[in-house]
């Protein structure tokens, strides 16, 4: 186990050298810069807080620390679920927040070059502005695009276009030593030894700190529709997922969600989003589909033909939205059952497990046996195309430290079916603070140690993120 | 029952870009949607239509022939026929135009369908215009009584019972048909069309009313020459400040609190 050192006033005043006025101290670090969105995981102030603004200040930063065995956390906008970014073991953090510049944009090569701190939302809007889009889109626009690529961010569209690590072409990164290194570059296709961009993808500030990012982009699309699906139950919901692909169809984005949920989002946004019965049917789930293609022409006859097949499988209706305000509304309730969750929730823990597509019904099945030996409440909701669920437990009423007992033996439970299933322990989210121990009893020792292994190559001191993802303190 | 709704085909934007030059609406690049009060105007009919399936819902528009798209869409939602008033000739029409123009739609429309409307819907105002005014002279071009502001409408007893919006809270407003109203944003969205009436309203026929058709219009009443509205100059109004509402338990309080505000404000 690593052991640091404190910060001290000597170290103080060499990190002012390096960036004058910006080193925050003690109760004047901002108490956001203790934990992110899931603080169940853990909170705890660092000692010294920093706002940097440059590649070169980050090194001289992690310079000093290297010397001086003091850990460092990297964190964006702290929008994170597994605690990855929380300073565990106090030292400095850094926050990319404020290196939030678009550098560049490199249209012949469909390439944009960025600041880390870059937020989603304000990436895919100025891309559109070009005619591009930067198709990863997780739920959380308010994420840094650093923050994206250090969980390999997935979203909505992963199911036609991948998750985040298809994007990333190039990144700049300051390594534990403080040395300055580049991975990477906008071509296309790369041969050329071990993939270094690839291994930083999903590291989670655990192997380096990526101070610039060149990023992918494709040809907007130019017609959009969506589709709301409602079905009688869940099971008839998702044993649709696989025909939809069966069947050829390339939907942009495909996900389910039960009527609770639905319910929970649209108190949370103060209106009804869609019907909650049809033809005197109450629905128990619904899809929502998103097609995309060069216009309507080309879109109408499939999704007339996807409409057609989706009823022929059971729903209760489609509806469409294809117009900006619809596209919108149908979204709006998606893009909050989070937000819907959290406001409703005193105890709150997650997790979000990849299973194959043909597998979600089983799964969902077993969750829902599962769940009623626990005294929490269950609430998931997923990305169908991609079988990758949300499944959140919640209680108002539990003593905090029986919640913590009941959800590990939950999560262990579910954890270890998902990889029975031929799945994953986390699809998007990450494994930071909070999931080390699921990971190690999912991957075994052998992988457990080579993770293990490349991290101390890159980190020598352990300083960078401690007991993050294969690390334990 | 039987409702016409009455809708325009709008540029989505909030803030209309206008040609300094020609002082017209530039509409290059800006897509088309249905005025979202006449959507509130559809889904108010739809709602009632939900409890009486019996009812009938007719939509009219006014404009060039690409606002059929904004019909079709309509009959997607919820009409169940559309017709345009569609000719050169009703080009450029300001809302006094416009309403004579309507009027005599309406009464061509309910010829042709063999009904008389029990009410007629719009939306309280289009957001390229921002006049409000078609609606009510409309209302008064049919000699018909109006409600404007409304939220919401149901039917019962040959009557409408309207939820309308008011300075200082909503009213309850019954209203004997025929009747017109004007609709403004209610607490819900316009509903999602169904593929199957999507489907279905893309292959609809759409009746266009032209002049040929209107044979009762006075050609000097409608157009441009038809239109006493000169447009001197239009702009965007600064966005007003929110007010203070002083609500205290009596009279006295409240103008202490108003004398205490104003003092500290060193306006008295």
């Amino acid at each position: 186990m690593a052991t640091y050192n404190p910060v001290t006033p000597e170290i103080i005043a060499q990190l002012e050298q390096v960036v004058p006025g910006r080193v925050v101290v003690g109760q004047d670090v901002n108490p956001d810069y203790s934990r992110d969105e899931m603080p169940i995981y853990g909170v705890k102030m660092p000692e010294v807080a920093i706002d940097v603004l440059t590649t070169e200040e980050v090194a001289g930063i992690v310079k000093i620390c290297y010397d001086n065995n003091i850990p460092v956390t990297t964190r964006g906008a702290g929008t994170g679920l597994v605690g990855g970014c929380t300073p565990v073991c106090g030292g400095v953090v850094i926050c990319t927040m404020r290196m939030n510049k678009i550098l560049n944009y490199d249209l012949e090569n469909f390439a944009v070059t960025v600041q880390p701190g870059v937020l989603l939302q304000q990436l895919a809007d100025d891309a559109l502005t070009h005619g591009c889009l930067y198709p990863p889109d997780p739920g959380e626009k308010m994420a840094t695009l650093g923050g994206n690529v250090s969980t390999n961010a997935g979203g909505m569209r992963a199911v036609k276009y991948g998750a985040t690590r298809d994007y990333v072409r190039a990144m700049t990164v300051v390594l534990p030593t403080g040395e300055i290194t580049h991975f990477g570059s906008t071509v296309s296709k790369t041969s050329s030894g071990y993939s270094l961009t690839n291994l930083m993808v999903g590291s989670e500030g655990t192997l380096g700190i990526i101070t610039e990012l060149t990023l992918k982009l494709i040809p907007a699309p130019k017609a959009t529709v969506s589709l709301i699906v409602p079905y009688e139950d869940l099971d008839a919901c998702i044993s649709t997922v696989p025909k939809i692909f069966m069947n050829h169809f390339k939907p942009q984005a495909l996900e389910f969600f039960e009527k609770e949920i639905l319910i929970s989002s649209e108190e949370y946004l103060g209106k009804q989003a869609f019907p909650h019965s049809f033809d005197g049917v109450d629905v128990g789930a619904y899809l929502l589909l998103t097609f995309d293609g060069e216009s309507m022409d080309e879109l109408d006859p499939i999704v007339e033909r996807a409409a057609e097949m989706l009823v022929e499988e059971g729903a209760l209706d489609v509806l469409v939205a294809d117009t900006p305000g619809k596209l919108k509304d149908a979204w709006a309730a998606r893009s909050s059952f989070l937000e819907g969750i959290e406001e409703q929730t005193k105890l709150l823990d997650e997790c979000d497990v990849v299973v194959p597509v043909n597998q979600i019904a089983n799964y969902v099945a077993f969750v829902n046996e599962t769940k009623s030996n626990y005294d929490f409440e269950v609430k998931y909701f997923g990305h169908a195309g991609d079988g990758n669920l949300h499944i959140y437990e919640c209680s108002n009423t539990m003593d905090e430290a029986e919640f913590r007992k009941q959800v590990d033996q939950f999560l262990s439970a579910i954890y270890q079916k998902a990889m029975e299933l031929g799945g994953q322990i986390s699809g998007e989210h990450g494994i930071g603070y909070g999931k080390v121990k699921y990971l190690a009893e999912a991957v075994g020792p052998v992988n457990m140690a080579l993770m293990q292994g490349i991290k101390k190559v890159f980190d020598p001191k352990m300083i960078l993120n401690p007991g993050k993802v294969c690390c334990t303190l | 029952m039987n409702i016409l709704v009455c809708i325009k085909q709008v540029p989505d934007t909030t803030e209309i870009k206008i040609d300094p030059v020609t002082n017209t609406l530039v509409r290059d690049g800006v897509p088309s949607i249905i005025n979202p009060f006449d959507g509130y105007a559809l889904e108010a009919a739809a709602r009632i239509k939900d409890k009486d399936p019996d009812t009938r819902i007719v939509v009219l528009s006014m404009g060039p022939k690409q606002a059929e798209a904004a019909l079709r869409e309509a009959l997607a939602i919820a009409a169940d026929k559309a017709y345009l008033v569609t000719d050169r000739m009703f080009g450029g029409s300001d809302t006094l135009a416009t309403s004579y123009i309507l009027y005599n739609a309406v009464a061509k429309v309910e010829e042709l369908e063999g009904v008389k409307f029990d009410a007629i819907f719009c939306g309280k105002q289009a957001i390229d215009g921002d006049t409000a005014q078609v609606g009510p002279e409309l209302a008064e071009q049919l000699n018909y009584p109006q409600v404007t502001y409304a939220l919401e409408a149901t039917s019962a007893d040959g009557a409408l019972h309207i939820l309308k919006e008011g300075e200082d809270g909503n009213y309850i407003v019954s209203v004997k048909t025929p009747c017109l109203i004007t609709f403004t944003k209610p607490s819900f969205d316009p509903r999602f069309p169904t593929i199957k009436r999507k489907m279905a309203a893309r292959k609809a026929t759409i009746e266009n009313l032209t002049s040929a058709e209107l044979t009762n219009i006075d050609p000097t009443r409608a157009g441009l020459k038809g239109s006493p509205t000169k447009v001197k100059k239009t702009f965007v109004p600064p966005r007003k400040e929110a007010g203070v509402v002083i609500k205290e338990e009596t009279g006295e309080e409240s103008a202490q609190k108003l004398f205490e505000l104003l003092s500290e404000a060193h306006v008295i």
